[in-house]
Order: C-alpha cells, then structure tokens, then sequence
C-alpha cells in the first residue's frame, strides 16, 4: 500500500487529539506524554504528541501524524495489560522535571 | 462508527482487489471485474469483541472460495495463512481454513445498499465466525502467508485467531 | 510552577459532592472535595469511572471547570445522550454521595499567567470549561496586580446556540465589566434574543479577524469544543498567520456542542 503523501486532512468529526490520549498515557508513563515530543517514522515531522490525532476506537486508542497519517503510537488495555506499540515515534523527548 | 484512522475513500475508478501468493504472482480484479463475478447473499450474525452483537445482517459480495478458484485457475499457490490489507493501513491475519467453504467474502452491498465508506466501503472483509474485527474494512489484498503474521490488533493484546464462541478475546485467552 | 515532570504517578480517588449546580438546562457543575487531591493547572482535566451493580464501568473524561486556586474541585458536565456516563451525571448524582476520579490529566492544553499572553480563548459549546478555569485563574491570580492584567490581556470568542444554552453566562459578565483587560465577544448561531446586537452565525475567518488579536501580537491561542469546530478555526487562524505552535487546540468530538 503506497503511503499517501502529504496533505491537508479533511474535518473528521469523530476524531479527537492527543489530549484524549493523555488518561491511558498516564497509565504507562509517570510525566503527562501529551506535552512531550515524538518524531513521526513516516515522514520525519517531529510534533507535540497533544496535536497528533486520535481515533475513538472500542478496542484502542490509535494516534496518528496530522501530517502523513502513519500511526505513531497505538494503545490497547487488556484485563491484565496496558500495550503500547510506539514504533511509529522514531523518538520521544520528554522536559526534564524543574 | 468507531475506527482506527481516518475513512479512506477510494474512487471505484482506481480501486482494485488482489489476492496475492507467497511467491508474489497474484490474481487481481477492478471493480468492473470484481462485481461481475457471482455474487451470494447472506445474512448473519456479527459479534463485535466490546461485547454488542446484531443479528441477521443482510451482506451480498463475493464468496471468497470464488476468489480462490479463480486464482487458482490463475497459477496463484495458496498457503497455509491470510493477511487482509486494507486502505489506512489496518491488517488482520487468519488461517486459510477459516476464510475458506462458505465462511468468508468480500462484502460490498449491506442491507441491500452499497456499503457506504464508513461502513468499510467499497468492499469489506466479512468473517461472520470469528470477532468482528477480523472483518477489515476497506480491504484490498488477501495475501498468502506461509507464516500466520498477527495483524494490527493481533499484535497489540487481542486475540490471534478471535472465536466469539470461546470469548477468544484477548491474548492468552483459551 | 514546577513542571508537570515532577508530578505523581496519577491514581484512582474517591470524590464526595458536595455541591450540584444546573449551569443551563443541559449543562450542571458537580463541586468536589477530592481528599488528597494534589492541584493542577488551568485546561487539565480528569476521568471519571462509574461502576454499575453487575461491575461493568465506564469512563469519561471532564476538564476542570475551576482554578487551581479554589478550595474544591469543580467540573462542568454537560448532558449527552449517550446512554452511559453522563446521564448519570447529570440527572441522578446529588450532594452527598461520591465518585471515582483519577487526574489531574494533561500538560499540552494548559495555561497559567507565568505562560503569558495576550490570550485568545476560542469555545463551542461545553468547550468553554477548561477556558473558563483559565479565566478564573487569572482572575484570582491577577485579582490585585493591575499592570500585570494590562501585559495579559484576553479576549474570548464563544459560540453557544441560543442565550440560555451559554455556560458561565452571568459570571462572564460579571467578569468582564470589572475587568477592561477581559473582553466577551458571544456568537449566538441558532436563535437570538431580541435587541441581540452580537455575532449571529457560526465561527469564520471573518468573524476570527475581528475578534482576535492580529497574528503580529502572538498571542497565546486556545481552541476547545466539538472537533469540527476546533479544525475550522484552527485552520482559520493559521490562515491569518498566527504560528501554529501558538494555537492549541482540544477536540470534543462530535459532541451536541454548539453549532
């Protein structure tokens, strides 16, 4: 499947961004993700994960680039785990605590 | 209508089916093609892993044995394993078996109106048997494996193979 | 403020409701005392999880309605029809009993006057909460420092769709009138009253231009409320130059909102 290149995404009522994220985040990680900073693996964009944008799912949360689509972190809760696939984030920066 | 990306939408124009073998020799049809191919009506109940089911639903596509056929005819080698490809990106992976004898098809009419795109149109995976999510939306290959390769939510704590009979829902589930 | 890198790991709390306020007839703010309850900044918010009788839960998240500086907790849940969290919320919940709540939740969509301004707040609909706990914070904050609510001045655009459905209504008035670096700007897009002298339409580019400040001040922007809202405008303000690093933005989703 060729990747679709860069473009302006079309108003999807349904999906919501980064913020909506935040709540599992916390689950995985102990400072707030959603001010962090990941590098998109498919087009090498590097965005405030708050802007990337998530899709409601029952079964997880899928956060995607605004910028190319890729899926640059995906999330499920199971009854005994939360998982995480960050491979999408070729890195993620976090602030360093005052 | 709950999804993991965007809704793709794909002009009939450019859009294609392939069913593709290991070896990568693969049979495809466009839209013109597909649809002219016999087509079955069936209606059946669908069991969604967050726990609702609806019943009786109407479909009307290609039986997948159809498909088979026909690539066979074509020099297409089948193996053992499927991975459904779709547009976004989605994958879900399924033994050969399980998409075989009147089990699976390639969905494009729902209650007797195209299946719009929200609703995974043009064309659809539907797997009525195992859990809802291995009926992909937006599918465009079937691609034989020789090795079962878990698909998007295989891979991230689901089920690998999905029996609503068994509440196969998540990893490690018996 | 110290960065949120510092904060705890967030965990489960029970809340007691202590008081039950009906903002409008679809909006009602529930104010807790959440023992324990380590502060937060304007814009976060938290999950709250119900649990029925045969253990089946649900959650929803709310963003915080009140200042960090306020004593309780407040949030502003507006009644959706979705058959699960917040009718229960909204209908049922009273002074007295209790719920389940884990945050605070965020660090993207915060503001805090050591942030800065000018700020522009952008709302539909129920997207006016976390605005609103920032506009309560740099009240408070600001309450004695003249020269300081010069430098941070404000301006809100909020959309509602009719006078009565507009949340904080009162207070913003209040607000504004003693304060002349705040200023109110309502679009009414359904219905108006008479004499109505305002905005009569949904959020546009035009209506942005008036309104905000231009792109050359900088300002601190905050976009919330039902996600095509959110887009629109965003896209809008970017279109009139405003960098997009400085406009945040906080979807809803396709909630009954505003427009």
């Amino acid at each position: 499947m060729k990747k679709r290149p860069t473009r302006k995404p079309r108003i999807d009522a349904q999906r919501v961004d980064g913020n909506a994220a935040a709540g599992i985040l916390s689950e995985l990680f102990v400072p707030d993700l959603t001010a962090a900073r990941a590098r998109c693996a498919g087009c090498g964009v590097t965005r405030t994960i708050g802007v990337l944008l998530v899709y409601a799912h029952g079964m997880g949360t899928v956060m995607r680039c605004p910028g190319c689509d890729s899926v640059v972190m995906r999330i499920a809760r199971t009854p005994t785990h939360v998982w995480l696939d960050a491979t999408g984030a070729t890195s993620i920066a976090v602030s360093a605590p005052r | 209508m709950l999804s993991a990306g965007p809704t793709p939408r794909s002009p009939l124009a450019s859009w294609d089916f392939t069913l593709r073998g290991a070896d990568g020799r693969n049979a495809h049809w466009t839209w013109d093609e597909f649809t002219a191919l016999p087509r079955q009506t069936t209606t059946k109940d669908i069991h969604c892993v967050t726990k609702w089911s609806k019943f009786d639903t109407v479909w009307e596509g290609i039986s997948i044995d159809t498909l088979l056929s026909e690539a066979a005819a074509k020099g297409v080698a089948s193996s053992p394993y499927v991975l459904a490809r779709c547009d976004g990106g989605y994958t879900t992976n399924l033994p050969l078996a399980d998409v075989m004898g009147g089990k699976a098809w390639i969905a494009f009419m729902y209650d007797g109106k195209p299946l719009p795109p929200e609703h995974g149109g043009p064309a659809r995976l539907l797997v009525p048997h195992l859990y809802f999510w291995k009926s992909a939306k937006w599918v465009r290959e079937l691609r034989f494996m020789e090795s079962d390769s878990p698909g998007f939510w295989e891979s991230l704590g689901y089920h690998n193979y999905g029996d609503p009979w068994r509440e196969q829902r998540y990893a490690g589930d018996e | 403020m110290t960065g949120v890198g510092a904060a705890p790991r967030i965990v489960w709390r029970s809340a007691n409701v202590i008081d039950v306020v009906q903002e409008t007839r679809e909006a009602r703010t529930l104010v807790l005392d959440v023992p324990g309850w380590p502060g937060h900044r304007a814009g976060q918010h938290v999950d709250v999880r119900l649990t029925a009788e045969d253990g089946y839960q649900a959650e929803r998240s709310y963003s915080i309605a009140s200042a960090p500086e306020e004593p309780h907790l407040s949030l502003t849940i507006e009644r959706l029809d979705d058959g699960e969290v917040s009718p229960y919320l909204s209908d049922e919940l009273r002074a007295g009993e209790k719920l389940e709540l884990r945050g605070p939740i965020g660090g993207y969509f915060v503001w805090d006057v050591a942030t800065g301004g000018p700020l522009l707040l952008v709302a539909g609909g129920s997207g006016i909460v976390p605005l609103m706990a920032m506009l309560r914070h740099r009240d408070r904050a600001l309450s004695t420092d003249t020269a300081a609510r010069h430098r941070l001045p404000v301006r809100l655009l909020y959309s509602s769709r009719r006078w009565d459905d507009v949340i904080y209504r009162d207070e913003l008035a209040r607000l504004a009138e003693r304060d002349t670096t705040l200023e109110v700007n309502h679009t009414l897009t359904r219905e108006q009253p008479d004499g109505w002298t305002g905005f009569k339409r949904r959020i546009d580019r035009a209506m942005l231009e008036a309104v905000a400040w231009p792109a050359s001040e900088q300002p601190r922007v905050f976009v919330c409320g039902p996600t095509a809202l959110v887009e629109a405008v965003a896209t809008n303000l970017v279109g009139l130059g405003h960098q997009p690093a400085l406009v945040k933005t906080e979807r809803f989703g396709p909630t009954g909102g505003s427009i």
